[in-house]
């Protein structure tokens, strides 16, 4: 087959011709590939006359090695074309095929959330750990020694029956679910050096059946400060910057006589807010004061040296006017959607 | 403590145009809370009118009816209703006669209950009105006839409105008072704050009436066992009235003013006392002279003693009562409730007046013994004026001469209670220094003294001697607060303290917000639960050995729900209860999680503190707090978990994924990340648990919690679905065996080399012991192991199991060969042959 005489200007055209028409007949990768082993590979016509420039006479090589090398580069420049153009069209054709609705996918994911009563008690906690405030803690069942009586509750006072008390058997015990976060100021009072900037936050315990705006199981949030020179002016700046950090600038609060056992002077904290559902109006949300005398003492700090102050508050409350919480029953009953509206914000 | 507006304003001026709502904003200011508004529910034309004739009719169902004729407006005049000047009225009442006024409720007026007075066809007549009882105006309980108006000594003109002459034109503001202002249960407290709050006249009724003088009547106070120190009685006055007619009706005005008070109208005499306690705050009892026995003796009861009370209820006496007793033995629980024997009636024509003052802690635990909060004892529990009795006997003596046509008798007897109480050195600069705002010499002085105290200047500060009827106030903070309040707490600035450098949350606080956290995030929904359980409840729960018995617990004394007096020591019941609701409601494929306490008592540990608690204002010796914080049952912080339903739902190409241990497991991985611990599994048992599917799980050697699916027979009986599966975890355990200090390791980047190892082993043999077995044995070049394939069945011999593990090697320095990565890997068959019989599978 290199018989020098098969390379003509007619025999070369009719193997491009025929080689470029099997290309440009190729619709897919396999054709295009066979279009290449009949036309392009070892075998094929052009490869063939390729194989005939080794017989033809020197004089003659340069002319006839230029025809066949021109035909070999068509030939091939046709291919590449082929072959670009079939790739494209094979991969937007794979991609169209792969498309998918993703409006209709599953999700292998589930969605969980926080309780948003946690939630607020952690962003309270923030504000003040901010404050270089620490989070103190106490327990439930706690000594009735430190739920009343280190805060000033005389034994026969009727301020002490006020508090609804769960008690624990037996009564000569003295043991009690705590009704407040107050016996953890107690606590800490006697356990860390002043100064002190604490926060108390837990679940408190009142004999209170469940309804609408009651439930025997809350929490609250319980701020102690003792130090040098401490005055109502800084309880209320500390108060003024708190409902500030939780409710916003335009927030304001009031304070208003009142009376606990454990501070003297005694006020209600009632906060005002433009956007309270039902209009813009003072709302009474906790109680504060400076810490009464006694209790300073009961933990061993001397009043004539020291003051403090300190203030209660229901995250509840908080939760309900902040976000409109109506009914105190879905707080509590652990029904998923209650926690899932909020996710994992408040 | 509600407070008729017009009775009042008898002892301070109202503001002109003074409404409830201004009122209650003035004493909000001072710390009396507004609670309510109280008004009789009356409105339109009630008239004063004059029977002019009526006609008795018979009806058919044997009834009499009266067609009267009633001028309801002056001759030639409009009626208040519009219409004629006479009005044609059937009545059914007969206590009336031609030329009565009386209270005529026109067309257009409304009466208590929405009754709606309109004309209407009656017995054949239009009545055009009503002449109304007692009772239809709301004013107490009378309906023996209609409202005659001379028999009460009214007379006005015909027309004439009729609600202001009988006092229901009023309203009463009621107001929340503190515990530590019991003379605020009084009009003439509340009257006194009314000027605190506005500055307007204050006219103290106490001591409006002449001190009148009786002696002669013996009284004597004989406490053989001062409760605390205290004498049970320090001052007692008694008077005496005689020839009063005690059939008398009550005025309407005073029925007004105590039904706005919240108080029924009993009888004229009793009225009267109750009157006298709401005026002034000092409780009265009255006696039926002629059934007293003798002089009265206030004694501690003696043993075995009983008393019938005034509400029929024969009582046993405890020795510490106090007693008010005659020559026939106790007659009365002293400041809690009067004896029946004794009691005032419809007969009674001379009356024995007893205004006492006695301890308020024992009058507290009376009343509380004997389940009795009466009006007396409220007031004397939160402490009565001392020096109130003379001019409130005085006061009663004078209502009972006006009102039933009593004389005043010389016989009586005062024990007065005279002696001032002690003065408070207030230094100083102490009130500015404790309120941060600044206050003169001039302005505590001031307000000091519009309290009732009496300012004396001297060196260091000013001595205060506070008045009789504020036993509130002992200390200086009291009298700061009086000045802070009298002035306005709006004096009081705003400034913003800087605490020290702070260090944050504790490790265990963070540690528990990422368990929280984490669990949420992997799709949990945090939920919280009251944690009262039943004491079945906590022997399934709060122990794995069901044969262990009763599971130490915390029990309430009063619970809400005598069915579950208890408190959890496990949460998982609250999660089971919250699952449950969810059910029903619908929620079928639930993640739910709770941290809480769990209340867990030692077996045998005694509870509290024994004996009486340490004295409250001075801190305890060491000794004694460490008793008190010794008795107080540990409360770890325990997590739950409970899943149930799909994890996720069939949906477009994916199938439902159904939840099991599986799930209890990864919440258990994802507290571990989140805490920083490896926890570690094993087969386990736990009573309310499958008993093929409960891993025990462990912290280095000790136990934190299960997780495992609930036993399918309780689940059945919980009426929950088959599969139910839960966690528990003591977070604190895991937390106390934490550090978030990593030592951290290299990581080396050689080519790993990876091959598989298939070993046959016994069933029982638990594959996570294997899996350790060949990672000892493989050594450090094995970087990674991980179970593939737990395979059982054909191929494998009896009670055999196969277990397929991919390995990943890698050397620290080299690239290893597979030779190598083949020899580590047999080492660590080798030790899993030798520790449990396993053998190569090819």
């Amino acid at each position: 087959m290199s018989d020098p005489q098969l390379i003509t200007e007619e025999s070369v055209a009719a193997a491009v011709d025929a080689a470029l028409a099997a290309i440009a007949a190729a619709a897919d990768s396999t054709a295009l590939k066979q279009a290449r082993s009949a036309h392009m590979a070892e075998g094929s016509p052009l490869a063939n006359l390729n194989a005939a420039l080794r017989s033809v006479p020197n004089d003659q090589k340069a002319a006839f090695g230029k025809l066949v090398g021109q035909a070999r580069g068509r030939v091939n420049g046709a291919y590449a074309a082929a072959e670009e153009r079939i790739v494209a069209a094979e991969d937007a054709a794979r991609l169209a095929a792969e498309t998918v609705d993703v409006t209709a996918l599953p999700s292998r994911y589930r969605a969980g959330a926080r309780h948003p009563l946690e939630l607020l008690r952690e962003r309270v906690e923030d504000i003040f750990t901010g404050m270089g405030w620490e989070i103190a803690e106490g327990p439930e069942v706690e000594s009735e020694w430190f739920n009343f009586d280190a805060l000033n509750f005389d034994a026969d006072h009727p301020a002490r029956a006020m508090q609804d008390t769960f008690f624990v058997e037996p009564p000569e015990a003295h043991l009690v679910m705590r009704t407040h976060t107050s016996p953890v100021q107690v606590r800490t009072m006697l356990d860390r050096e002043v100064p002190i900037y604490v926060l108390a936050p837990g679940r408190v315990y009142r004999t209170d059946e469940l309804d609408a705006t009651h439930t025997p199981v809350f929490t609250q949030f319980e701020g102690l400060a003792v130090d040098k020179g401490l005055t109502m002016a800084d309880l209320r700046g500390t108060l003024d910057h708190f409902v500030k950090s939780v409710f916003g600038d335009e927030a304001k609060i009031r304070l208003r006589p009142s009376f606990f056992p454990f501070t003297e002077p005694s006020a209600e904290l009632d906060f005002w807010h433009p956007t309270f559902k039902g209009g813009a109006r003072w709302i009474e949300w906790g109680g504060c004061g400076m810490i009464h005398p006694n209790v300073l003492r009961a933990a061993g700090i001397d009043p004539e040296i020291y003051s403090g102050f300190a203030f209660g508050m229901g995250v509840e409350r908080g939760l309900m006017l902040r976000d409109g919480v109506q009914d105190m029953r879905e707080m509590v009953e652990g029904d998923v959607r209650f926690s899932q509206q909020f996710g994992m914000v408040v | 403590m509600r407070v008729p507006l017009n009775w009042l304003a008898e002892y301070v001026d109202l503001e002109p145009g003074a409404t409830p709502a201004s009122v209650q904003e003035a004493l909000v200011k001072v710390g009396l809370e507004e609670e309510d508004v109280h008004t009789f529910d009356l409105t339109g034309p009630i008239v004063v009118g004059e029977v002019l004739e009526f006609t008795p009719e018979e009806q058919s169902n044997g009834k009499t009816i009266n067609w009267c004729r009633v001028r309801v407006a002056a001759d030639g005049e409009i009626a208040a209703d519009g219409g004629d000047a006479v009005h044609g009225i059937v009545c059914g009442a007969h206590n009336f006669r031609v030329g009565d006024k009386v209270v005529v409720t026109l067309p257009g007026a409304v009466l208590p209950g929405n009754f709606v007075i309109a004309p209407r066809k009656t017995y054949g007549h239009v009545s055009e009105g009503m002449m109304a009882s007692a009772r239809e105006l709301g004013l107490g309980d009378e309906h023996d006839g209609i409202i005659v108006l001379s028999k009460y000594g009214i007379d006005a003109p015909v027309g004439t409105p009729a609600l202001p002459l009988l006092g229901l034109d009023d309203s009463a503001v009621e107001v929340n008072v503190t515990p530590d202002r019991g003379y605020a249960f009084s009009v003439r407290g509340v009257a006194r704050e009314y000027s605190h709050a506005t500055g307007a006249a204050f006219r103290d009724p106490a001591l409006a009436p002449a001190a009148l003088e009786a002696t002669g009547f013996s009284v004597e106070i004989r406490d053989d066992a001062p409760i605390r120190g205290v004498v049970g009685a320090d001052a007692f006055t008694t008077r005496v009235v005689r020839g009063v007619d005690a059939t008398r009706p009550t005025p309407p005005w005073l029925v007004a003013r105590l039904s706005l008070a919240g108080v029924r109208s009993i009888s004229l005499l009793v009225d009267i006392t109750n009157y006298v306690m709401f005026e002034l705050g000092q409780p009265i009892h009255g006696y039926d002279l002629d059934k007293v026995a003798g002089g009265l003796v206030v004694r501690r009861a003696e043993k075995g003693e009983t008393l019938v009370t005034l509400d029929g209820t024969e009582r046993k006496l405890h020795a510490e009562d106090l007693v008010i007793a005659d020559d026939s033995g106790a007659i009365g629980l002293a400041g809690v409730m009067g004896g029946a024997s004794t009691e005032i009636s419809d007969t009674t024509t001379d009356v024995l007046i007893e205004a006492a003052h006695f301890s308020p802690v024992s009058i507290a635990r009376t009343a509380r013994r004997h389940k009795l909060p009466s009006e007396a004892s409220k007031r004397f529990e939160r402490g009565v004026d001392p020096r109130l009795g003379r001019a409130a006997a005085a006061r009663v003596a004078e209502l009972l001469v006006e009102l039933a046509g009593g004389t005043i008798d010389s016989l009586g007897q005062t024990i007065a209670a005279d002696e001032a109480p002690e003065a408070i050195l207030l230094p100083a600069g102490y009130v500015s220094g404790l309120i941060g705002a600044e206050y003169t010499v001039a302005e505590e002085t001031s307000a000091l003294e519009e309290i009732g105290a009496e300012v004396t200047a001297v060196d260091g500060g000013l001595s205060v001697v506070r008045p009789t009827w504020r036993s509130d106030i002992t200390d200086p903070c009291d009298l700061a607060e009086e000045i802070a309040r009298i002035i306005g707490y709006d004096r009081i600035p705003s400034r913003l303290p800087v605490a020290p450098p702070g260090r944050g949350l504790t490790r265990t606080q963070r540690a528990r917000r990422r368990v929280a956290q984490t669990l949420a995030a992997a799709g949990s929904t945090e939920v919280q639960s009251y944690p009262f359980v039943s004491a079945e409840t906590n022997n399934l729960f709060g122990t794995a050995d069901a044969a262990a018995g009763d599971v130490p617990a915390i029990k309430l004394a009063n619970a809400l729900d005598a069915r579950e007096p208890f408190l959890r020591t496990s949460v998982l019941p609250g999660l089971i209860g919250v699952a449950k609701r969810n059910l029903a409601r619908g929620l079928v494929d639930l993640s739910i999680y709770e941290t809480g306490l769990v209340f867990r008592p030692e077996a045998g540990a005694s509870l509290g503190y024994a004996g009486e608690l340490p004295n409250g204002t001075v801190r305890p010796s060491d000794a004694e707090l460490a008793a008190l914080k010794a008795g107080i049952p540990p409360q770890p912080h325990h997590v739950g978990v409970l899943i149930v339903g799909n994890v996720t739902p069939k949906q477009p190409g994916l199938d439902a994924v159904p939840s099991g241990l599986i799930d209890a497991l990864d919440a258990v991985r994802q507290v571990a990340l989140a805490a920083g611990v490896e926890i570690r599994v094993e087969q386990g048992s736990h009573q309310i648990l499958h008993p093929g599917r409960t891993a025990a799980l462990y912290l280095g050697d000790t136990l934190v919690g299960y997780a495992g699916e609930l036993l399918p027979s309780f689940a059945a009986e919980s009426d929950l679905p088959r599969t139910v599966a839960v966690a528990e975890i003591n977070l604190d355990a895991v937390l106390a065996g934490g550090t978030d200090i990593v030592d951290a390791q290299s990581i080396y980047t050689f080519m790993a080399a990876t091959q598989d190892l298939s070993l046959t082993v016994p069933v029982e043999v638990p594959a996570a012991e294997v899996q350790a077995a060949v990672l000892e044995g493989a050594g450090e070049l094995l970087e990674h192991i991980r179970l593939v394939d737990d395979y059982r069945g054909q191929g494998l011999a009896e009670g055999h199991k196969s277990l397929s593990f991919a390995l990943r090697f890698r050397a620290a320095d080299r690239t290893l060969t597979a030779a190598e990565a083949s020899e580590a890997k047999l080492a660590g068959a080798a030790l899993a042959g030798s520790r449990f019989g396993a053998a190569i599978r090819d």
